[in-house]
């Protein structure tokens, strides 16, 4: 309790080791890192958290680099603002181990105590993002930071728990990947606050931007899964061009992040992202917590029992799981 | 429930052009169950002691062609000292003179590696390594 508490005090008092272990314990799934975060999560939402989406090698890294920069070094009369990056890249599901890559583009930012970059990996999670992403973003968000942007494993095309996590979703494209048929596709596009063309001095920008200009003509469903009040105007996703090497077209992103956030505020989105991202964490939570209770009260032999009986086709897995999740009370007792 | 990897940086101080033994080593790590952080070229000492603390690592892999390790080395240990990391254990691969060894290791170096190390051996001490600064 003691430790944990000096734990929390660290990490509201903005101490960087104090942070980085809590990271670790939290990503580890360790006990006092949950117990730390029960008391910090009072001290979360107020950070700002944006998602950066993409495929693999569309510039996510560096675009995030050219994002935080600017916001550390805004133009005058405006303030700046402090920054956190959680990265994260794929775990290999052969081995369990994991190269994070993504510090090599954001070398940038070092020496910069308003910048705090730490890499995950996947650890399994397919969504894009590792299961205790939501977790360690927590934290940086009780540790103080204004923005928390969260860059997804290289994305493909149903990677996109990331928008359940942001305020504003930045989907990063690439010129010349696939035809405008896969843009009309269900996933990754749907889920874009402001879409990035990103390496736009490459050949083949012009058929991305119309490619992308005529699905968002189509109507776009940021809506359905981020519901406003019915009467407020919808947020139609900008189409901006960057070319993250050379620091153009970051001042106009950086812009259009900006007259999101003015958006949600406005709104009431704000509260209502808030609201669905408390609602899917907490359904995870409850569904882990289930499963965990299932797994204790139910006996092992009676599982593997029910499994031989699915194995000689006597019932099917639909009536196994019927049979394991309401088993009859003589069945086994206690 | 619990689930602990261990977490190694490996870094490039200094001017050397190239890096391919660092991501060799990277990717045995990796081979080996490890989340490696790789930082590229051209780090500073304060770099790299920046990214072992956000990133709160369990070692730190130096990999060292061009000569300057009597410099970049110690410059790296103390500032993980400064920074409250004495615990990480912090082994140094590349060209180094065989005299300058029990230096670096007196300065706190687990262990150097020249070309040729076989990276299991790598990746046995630096388990091990781990293993015994968690029951400190």
């Amino acid at each position: 309790m003691n430790v944990e508490h000096d734990l929390v005090e660290s990490v509201v008092a903005g101490k960087r080791l104090p942070l980085a272990r809590l990271l670790t314990l939290v990503e580890n799934n360790a006990p006092e890192g949950l117990a730390a975060l029960d008391q910090l999560f009072p001290h979360t939402g107020r950070a700002h958290l944006i998602g950066v989406t993409g495929s693999p090698g569309s510039g996510k890294s560096s675009l995030v680099n050219q994002i935080a920069l600017a916001l550390r070094n805004p133009p005058s009369g405006k303030a700046a603002r402090s920054v956190a990056i959680v990265a994260v890249d794929p775990t290999s599901p052969f081995t369990g181990g994991a190269v994070l890559g993504d510090r090599v583009r954001m070398r940038d930012l070092a020496g910069d105590p308003g910048i705090f970059i730490r890499s995950m990996a996947s650890r399994g999670a397919l969504g894009g993002l590792a299961r205790a992403t939501t977790g360690v973003v927590q934290a940086l968000d009780a540790a103080g930071f204004d923005i928390v942007l969260v860059e997804t494993v290289g994305a493909g095309q149903a990677e996109v728990d990331i928008a359940r996590l942001a305020h504003t979703t930045l989907v990063i494209e690439a010129p010349g990947m696939g035809d405008d048929i896969q843009a009309i596709k269900a996933g990754i596009l749907e889920i874009a606050d402001i879409l990035v063309i990103n390496k736009a001095d490459h050949p083949g920008v012009d058929s991305t931007v119309r490619a992308l200009h005529a699905m968002l003509e189509l109507g776009h469903p940021t809506h359905l899964h981020n519901p406003v009040a019915s009467g407020t105007p919808l947020w139609i996703p900008p189409v901006l061009q960057t070319i993250a090497t050379q620091s153009e077209g970051i001042a106009d992103l950086v812009e259009a992040i900006d007259r999101h956030t003015a958006y949600l505020h406005t709104t009431g989105a704000w509260q209502a992202r808030d609201r669905s991202r408390l609602q899917t964490e907490l359904e995870q939570l409850v569904q882990v917590e289930l499963n965990n209770n299932w797994r204790a009260s139910v006996p092992p032999e009676f599982i593997q029992e029910t499994l031989a009986q699915v194995e000689t086709r006597q019932i099917s897995p639909y009536q196994a799981a019927k049979l394991l999740t309401h088993p009859l009370p003589e069945l086994h007792p206690g | 429930m619990t689930e602990r990897k261990i977490r190694v940086l490996i870094a490039k101080p200094g001017l050397d052009g190239h890096d391919r033994g660092a991501k060799v080593i990277a990717r045995a790590l990796r081979d080996a169950g490890m989340e490696v952080i790789y930082t590229g070229l051209r780090q500073t000492p304060e770099m790299i002691a920046e990214a072992a603390l956000q990133e709160d690592v369990d070692a730190v892999g130096i990999s060292i062609l061009s000569g300057a390790h009597m410099v970049l080395v110690p410059r790296v240990l103390d500032l993980l000292r400064a920074n409250g990391q004495e615990g990480v254990c912090v082994f140094v691969g590349g060209i180094i003179p065989e005299n300058d060894v029990p230096s670096l290791i007196n300065a706190g170096v687990a262990q150097v590696y020249g070309p040729g190390t076989p990276t299991t051996q790598v990746v046995e001490d630096i388990t091990r390594a781990v293993l015994q600064q968690a029951q400190v």
